[in-house]
């Protein structure tokens, strides 16, 4: 027989759980390279040498964490206040659109006007898309999961409908896409002749600023309270709608600038397959990270890394580069039940073993 | 009333012993229970009852000591430990504070729910009926079969409970807190029932921190401290300052109510109508006035509008009409911020539930009500030292026991939460306090505290509203005594236990 009783959580397994869980990942992913006929060893060592192998290999990890810091925010502090956002795919495509209107031509001025102001329409846009989920889930009690993960689809038939309407960029010879951004309107880079765009920067300085306003301010301590018991804040005069409603202008409006930083900072277009599933991923770098901002950047790295590696990896030695989905998935559910094990602790119980 | 020694022991407890890490939660408890006896466990909480009938239950593993209960043919038997249904399957059954029955389901279904496999509750009603007949003929407990659970009373449902218990043939049973729910009558009702039971042999043990009932009631007497058995009495011998100085290693004290004379009307509540979710969250047409240095207690059976009381006073939820004046101004928003705002210093009912987020810390939670403070927070960045500083001086005032400022407030004890809440309630100085249940499940010396405070605040001059189930404690702490009934609040003309207990049960006060 076992037992199950809770334990007291610790700094220690709050580091070691995901840790562990993204090492036993990457041992699992073995199995199926296995099956796949690979030799394993040079299989892991073109992984790394795809993430670590060199500048511009590391740089591609960080261009790709990139969205995923932003997207992993969104989730992080949604999920935070318990209001469960699955809607960051449509609304970092909501950001892009935004950012692709404001920015490829229709405003024009200086860089230090323009580049601020679609960042501000990008996130406004974001935090829209969350806003009215998140509404209809305060004054109806209409499940979020449901409407954020639907809106999502809505909102990319939406986008597809404006590539090919007004938005479409009238040089594309008719591709379903975007005029390009501007000049003004483009994050800069940080390296010569590197992807890496200052996209990384935002994201960076989102996730510290958002690690202390959810430790030291009352608007976080707020947002905690909601999350945490809803009931209790309601209580003690907490207004738990409107801190649900700033919550979720806060996570749309981070998803909505992962949309920018593609647009504006990496594609400089906009296309209907200008994100390759961020917002879903962001949830799992936000579960990876345990809900902690600081967190979701390195979780962020890692997811990165592994689809970075993963594609290196697979272009090498001919096997597919899902094997990347597989260790991100493998690496959620490990964390799961690494969140359980931390939790809990499983007790065997012999039977008679108190007898002396 | 007392059983002779010589009776069989039906349940032995030998050297109980169960450690948390450091703290010995049971240290060596033996305990004998004799057939036909009615033993009452008393101990403050935390003085290991509950981890004690853990075990007996196989819920716990003893780190050493074992639990025997007597077979059909009286030889004790050892339980195997750990095992939950050891001590079910030797006859030891429990009903619980909190009822464990399916509120969809008929009193009958719920009794032989379980106990028999399910196609025999359709093809052998007839003799399950017959069957369950018998034991409330037996046992003198009548609850009517064929209701839904849900439509029973609270007492009807602990009958139902204990049925349960009976028609599994247990010779052993266990009663947790079992009268918190009833009225004075009810409770009267089921000491008679208990007692017949008992005189029929059945071995009971009876947990219950209301001295009074236990002395009117048991056979003998068990304290606990510190998870030590402290000593043990035969009930004749034994007596009230006795007990109380074995539960809690001194003297009890008692709270003195100095005369002090009404002052301004604080809240006026006039002709107020609320319709809650169900009838027994409802108020119909209630008119109460609480004046200044008034502590006004509200009796009154769980579940009669004392929770739609406790919203409106909270400003959880607003009157559909009547008015609602506090300290001279009529309210006109009604929700908990105004209300702090206005000085209304709110104890929940439910400490976990409302009082309190568990998982943030103990200083954190000691601020939630005020963050708009600038003592608090400045351009909203919280002012971490001011914050520390305050709630270390409220530990020390407050003598709120536990892992210290930082450490999440859900590892305090329920004691220590109540102490928690009250500091944040009583650092606002509210002119007017409600207090609902606020010693339900404390310890004698965490709801000494509580009392004290309430009673300081009246001599303060705050005005008090006090909704308690527990009539001993209006009557010590009320100036005043409103009696709630089926959302109907009537002032209790005299403090007349029995009087106010048949107001309590619905008759009217004439």
């Amino acid at each position: 027989m076992i037992r199950i009783e809770p334990r007291e959580p610790s700094a220690l397994t709050n580091v070691a759980v995901p840790v562990g869980a993204a090492v036993i990942s990457l041992g699992l992913a073995a199995v199926p390279l296995a099956l796949a006929g690979a030799d394993i060893l040079a299989a892991f060592a073109l992984m790394w040498g795809g993430v670590f192998g060199s500048l511009f290999a590391f740089t591609e990890t960080l261009t790709r964490a990139t969205p995923l810091i932003l997207t992993g925010l969104a989730a992080a502090v949604a999920f935070r206040a318990r209001l469960w956002n699955i809607g960051g795919e449509g609304q970092l495509y909501l950001g892009a659109l935004a950012a692709v209107a404001i920015g490829s031509g229709a405003v024009a001025g200086p860089a230090w006007v323009l580049l601020p102001l679609v960042m501000v329409a990008g996130a406004l846009a974001g935090a829209a898309a969350l806003v009215l989920p998140a509404w209809l889930k305060t004054r109806f009690g209409a499940d979020e999961v449901v409407t954020t993960l639907l809106l999502n689809f809505v909102i990319l038939l939406f986008v597809q409908m404006m590539l090919e309407g007004p938005l479409q960029d009238p040089m594309g010879m008719g591709w379903p896409q975007s005029a390009p951004v501007v000049e003004e309107a483009t994050l800069p880079q940080l390296l010569d002749r590197m992807r890496l765009h200052a996209g990384l920067l935002v994201g960076l300085a989102a996730a510290v600023i958002l690690h202390g306003v959810m430790t030291r301010t009352t608007w976080g301590l707020r947002m905690r309270a909601v999350g945490e018991n809803a009931p209790a804040a309601r209580h003690a005069g907490i207004p738990v709608t409107r801190t649900l409603l700033w919550v979720a202008v806060l996570s749309g409006a981070l998803a909505g600038l992962a949309g920018v930083g593609e647009v504006a900072g990496l594609k400089g277009y906009l296309t209907a397959d200008l994100s390759p599933g961020y917002g879903y991923a962001g949830i799992v770098v936000a579960m990876l990270a345990r809900l902690s901002p600081l967190g979701v950047v390195l979780a962020a790295l890692f997811v990165a890394a592994v689809f970075v590696g993963a594609d290196t990896m697979s272009r090498a030695i001919g096997v597919s580069s899902y094997l990347a989905d597989l260790v991100v998935a493998t690496s959620l559910l490990t964390v799961l039940v690494g969140g359980f094990v931390a939790r809990y602790r499983v007790v065997r119980v012999r039977t008679g073993e108190a007898r002396q | 009333m007392s059983t002779e020694p010589s009776a069989p022991v039906v349940l032995r407890m030998t050297g109980l012993t169960k450690r948390f890490g450091t703290v010995l939660a049971n240290d060596g408890v033996d305990l004998d229970l004799r057939r036909g006896e009615v033993l009452a466990l008393l101990g403050e909480n935390g003085a290991g009852k509950t981890t004690l009938m853990n075990m007996l239950f196989g819920h716990y593993l003893p780190d050493a000591g074992e639990v025997a209960v007597a077979d059909q043919a009286g030889r004790l038997i050892p339980l195997a430990p750990g095992d939950p249904e050891a001590a079910l399957e030797a006859g030891v059954g429990m009903v619980h504070q909190h009822f464990t029955l399916a509120l969809n389901l008929t009193a009958l279904d719920n009794i032989v729910l379980g106990a028999e496999p399910l196609w025999r509750l359709r093809r052998d009603k007839v003799r399950l009926r017959r069957r369950v007949d018998q034991i409330m003929e037996d046992s003198g407990l009548r609850v009517p079969l064929g209701t839904l659970v849900s439509d029973l009373s609270v007492g009807e449902r602990q009958r139902v409970e204990i049925l349960k218990a009976l028609y599994r043939d247990v010779r052993v049973l266990v009663l947790d807190e079992p009268t918190a729910v009833l009225t004075p009558q009810e409770a009267e009702g089921l000491f008679a029932t208990v007692r017949q039971m008992a005189e029929r042999g059945l071995a009971v043990i009876f947990i219950s921190h209301k001295l009074p009932e236990v002395l009117a009631f048991s056979d003998r007497i068990a304290v606990l401290r510190h998870g030590r058995k402290m000593g043990e009495m035969p009930t004749a011998e034994a007596d009230q300052a006795a007990i109380a100085r074995l539960m809690m290693g001194a003297e009890s004290e008692t709270e003195e109510r100095a005369p002090i004379a009404p002052g301004a009307p604080v809240l006026d509540l006039v002709n107020v109508d609320l319709q809650g979710p169900d009838a027994r969250r409802s108020l119909h047409r209630i008119s109460v006035t609480v004046h200044r240095n008034e502590i006004v207690g509200v009796a009154g059976v769980s579940g009669n509008g004392q929770a739609a009381l406790a919203a409106l006073l909270s400003g959880l939820a607003a009157p559909d009409r009547g008015e609602v004046w506090v300290d001279g101004t009529r309210v006109a928003r009604f929700d908990p911020a105004s209300f702090i705002a206005r000085g209304v210093g709110r104890i929940p009912e439910d400490r976990h539930h409302e009082g309190v987020v568990g998982t943030m810390s103990v200083a954190e939670n000691l601020v939630l009500e005020d963050l708009g403070s600038p003592e608090v927070a400045r351009w909203g960045i919280l002012r971490g030292a001011a914050i520390r500083q305050r709630a270390d001086a409220a530990i020390a005032d407050y003598d709120v026991r536990g892992p210290g400022p930082e450490a999440p407030a859900r590892l305090l004890s329920g004691g220590n939460l109540q102490k928690l809440i009250l500091a944040r309630v009583f650092g606002h100085a509210p002119r007017l306090i409600l207090a609902n249940q606020p010693t339900r499940g404390l310890d004698i010396g965490a709801a000494h505290a509580v009392a004290r405070r309430l009673l300081e605040a009246r001599g303060r001059g705050a005005g008090v509203v006090l909704i308690s189930e527990d009539l001993d404690e209006i009557l010590t702490l009320s100036d005043r005594i409103l009696v709630i009934h089926d959302g109907r609040i009537v002032e209790a003309p005299s403090r007349n236990r029995a009087r106010i207990g048949l107001m309590m049960a619905g008759e009217a006060a004439a």
